[in-house]
């Protein structure tokens, strides 16, 4: 099976286009991003280096089935110079599939504040230096006037002013509510002169020639699997906002930096208060009949007499932990204004929050001064957090600059690391114990969802080392097969390794389970090697004290037990990496 | 006699499960365009989504254009097609009054829908029906 690879060089403005055999390929997604990464990826040379692509990647199961949508972008990341991934979906996966390509790479830099612009038949530079320093939101809807490409189904991607001064927690904005969110890729684009990326498309692909005869029938299955299976479509009732009260049960909620797990006023942040208070509506991604996204509606008055205005904030689990229970903010309006800020400045959600909790409880133990904060931060007191928020991406002083640039950073030049909530990037929202600290701080993505560690954490054998590794090492590996095909990661119920089997055999790539086992090694194996090459080690990671003061519903954490495993799944990564050559 | 009609386009989440449903089960495609029911938005997500498919007019407009009567009026509006008929003008493609007809180049037909309701079910939200069309001459 072949797929057509658009190479991008912003530089001189010219395209190129490459065919790759998937199985050299490894498969999409995560696996085609490590292998184009190794092709065009420039090791030693910084983040910023205009050479340093950008890829984006789907794969061969990308809207041929339900929940096929998302999209691997593989990259140089300047949060810490080393090769990461993140993933994203909106309508920007089937945009690609339908423009032809199942790998898009942008390297170069252009000239001036630039928008790139592909389908099937086009590919256009727009020369757009009046976006300079606009927002997310406005940039969106000047685009939609640049583009080309006819309205309705087009996918546009575009950074906001955090991007454009390289701040690197800087996300890329898919579709005003999806995200390239982790590890700075919005700062990449900056550093390209690339503000935006319009993708669109019309392309068909003729069933009888690369699908069999088993092909409608068990997409037929699947469908009904998604739409009907609680387990999936969980994510479309409450959304994962569901996890705020049972987590807050647990004592596994971070809340005020980490100061505390629980707290009795969840509930006005709840998956169940923002449902019934300020749910708008639900939408999907492009080729995913669940519909996850979850809208709410801000209302503010702007004058005295009854004038209001409404804003329209995509919200979920991560960004009201992070806005929310981790800033001690206990008004859902209130998280919802903060989001938005964040949205329309193109930071990183879960990083802005956690690197504002680190300054307001550093300001608290007064390790940073009025002076350089400029700022009063309090805990549960929403008002100046606003403004922080922009001088994270805007930085006034020498102390934002260093802020945006995350918590190892700032620990580095400005100290607190006793209270940083650090693993690796700054936090997800789970305190759930010893597996998800060291499978945060040491996972590739330094992502949740790389292994969904804190699933393991409430198993009865949470402190069996032996057990946590194979659960870490089959999670990772189903995983990286499942992003290279490339599937969303809510779709693990529906989608079975031996599915997935029947799935590719039935778009003509042909597999057995211990093959698509083996490959999936392979691209763990890669994407490691990758990580080791631009200098990844993870001796040198830190979990910091504020992790091992954390109680939970289990009891304090056991340092004994977090050390150990740390070291074994050390080794268990480089392990990984040493499997194949390349 | 039956036709489509999106009953409550309020609730649609732009999933295109339903071009993609009409693609693969109609036209044997993986396409979003390839397919008799178009899901778009208009200015943004934030704004919903619109579905634009054939509104089974009576007469309609785009067979009295063909110049070979490959399209014919069906029975309580749409189009018939014969496609050894078709001399691939476009030019039903121009007379649709809601740009339901996407003339495929590539087929050299048009592609729209046949109001045979094998999307329906595909719909998570019941947003599109097959309903009864009152008054059949």
């Amino acid at each position: 099976m072949f797929a057509k690879i658009l190479i991008i060089d912003l530089t001189s403005q010219k395209a190129s286009i490459e065919q790759i055999d998937l199985k050299e390929g490894l498969l999409g997604g995560s696996g085609l991003a490590a292998s184009l990464y190794l092709k065009y990826g420039l090791f030693e040379e910084p983040a910023f280096h205009p050479d340093q692509p950008l890829i984006f990647t789907i794969g061969p199961l990308t809207g041929a089935f339900p929940m096929m949508s998302k999209v691997v972008l593989g990259f140089k990341s300047p949060y810490h110079e080393q090769y990461a991934e993140s993933h994203a979906g909106g309508r920007l996966a089937l945009a690609l599939r339908f423009a032809g390509y199942l790998g898009l790479v942008v390297k170069g830099k252009a000239k001036g504040l630039t928008t790139l612009e592909i389908s099937d038949q086009e590919v256009n530079f727009h020369s757009t230096p009046f976006l300079k320093e606009e927002d997310v939101f406005s940039t969106g809807k000047l685009l939609r006037r640049v583009s080309t490409i006819p309205s309705g189904k087009r996918s546009i991607l575009r950074i906001g002013p955090a991007g454009e001064n390289l701040v690197p927690t800087a996300c890329i904005n898919v579709d005003t509510y999806r995200h390239f969110g982790r590890l700075g890729a919005g700062a990449v684009m900056g550093s390209k002169n690339l503000k935006g990326i319009i993708v669109g498309g019309n392309s068909a692909f003729d069933l009888n020639k690369m699908a069999s005869s088993q092909y409608p029938k068990l997409y037929q299955q699947i469908h009904e699997i998604v739409t009907t299976t609680k387990a999936v479509n969980k994510y479309h009732d409450l959304g994962t906002p569901q996890n705020l009260i049972p987590l807050n049960e647990l004592k596994c909620l971070p809340w005020n930096n980490l100061q505390k797990t629980s707290d009795p006023d969840i509930t006005n942040i709840s998956g169940e208060h923002f449902a019934k208070h300020l749910l708008l509506r639900q939408v999907a991604c492009a080729g995913c009949p669940v519909g996850c996204i979850h809208i709410g509606l801000l209302r503010e008055q702007f004058g005295e007499e009854h004038e209001f205005l409404y804003h329209q904030v995509a919200y979920d689990y991560e960004p009201i932990f992070a806005l929310g229970s981790m800033l001690g903010i206990k008004s859902a309006s209130a998280v919802l204004k903060l989001l938005e800020e964040v949205e329309k400045m193109g930071l990183d959600a879960i990083s802005t929050g956690v690197i504002l909790a680190y300054i307001t409880e550093g300001l608290e133990k007064k390790v940073f001064t009025q002076e350089q904060v400029l700022l009063e931060l309090k805990f549960s007191e929403p008002a100046n957090y606003l403004q922080a928020i922009r001088y994270l991406a805007m930085p006034p002083n020498k102390f934002w600059r260093d802020a945006g640039k995350g918590l190892n950073w700032m620990i580095k030049h400005h100290g607190g690391e006793d209270f940083a909530c650090v693993l690796g990037q700054e936090m997800a929202g789970y305190a759930t114990g010893e597996n998800y600290f060291v499978a945060q701080a040491l996972g590739f993505r330094h992502s949740h969802l790389d292994l969904g560690a804190y699933s393991f954490d409430q198993e009865k054998e949470a402190k069996n080392l032996d057990k946590a590794l194979d659960f870490f090492a089959r999670e990772e590996n189903y995983r990286v097969i499942l992003t290279s095909c490339v599937g969303c990661l809510f779709a693990r119920k529906a989608y079975t390794l031996e599915t997935l089997v029947a799935c590719l055999e039935s778009v003509s790539f042909t597999t057995s389970l211990e093959e698509l086992k083996t490959l999936g090694k392979k691209i763990q194996s890669l994407r490691w090697q990758l990580r080791f090459k631009t200098g990844f080690d993870p001796e040198k990671i830190n979990i910091p004290k504020r992790y091992l003061q954390v109680v939970t519903y289990k009891g304090p954490i056991d340092p004994n037990y977090l050390e150990q495993l740390k070291k074994a799944y050390a080794r268990q990564i480089k392990e990984l990496a040493q499997g194949f050559s390349f | 006699m039956k036709k489509l009609k999106a009953i409550d386009m309020k609730k649609c989440i732009g999933c295109y499960s339903c071009s993609l449903a009409c693609a693969r089960e109609v036209h044997k495609s993986l396409s979003w365009k390839r397919s008799g029911i178009q899901i778009r938005s208009s200015g943004g997500i934030s704004t919903g989504f619109e579905a634009i498919y054939c509104l089974a007019c009576d007469p309609p407009p785009c067979a009295e254009v063909c110049p070979t009567q490959a399209l014919t009026p069906r029975k309580g509006g749409g189009i018939l097609f014969k496609e050894k008929q078709c001399i691939a003008c476009a030019e039903c493609a121009k007379a649709c009054p809601v740009d339901a007809i996407y003339f495929d180049l590539e087929l050299r037909k048009p592609i729209f829908c046949l109001h045979c309701g094998r999307c329906v079910s595909f719909c998570p939200h019941n947003c599109i029906d097959l309903v009864e069309v009152e008054n059949v001459r």
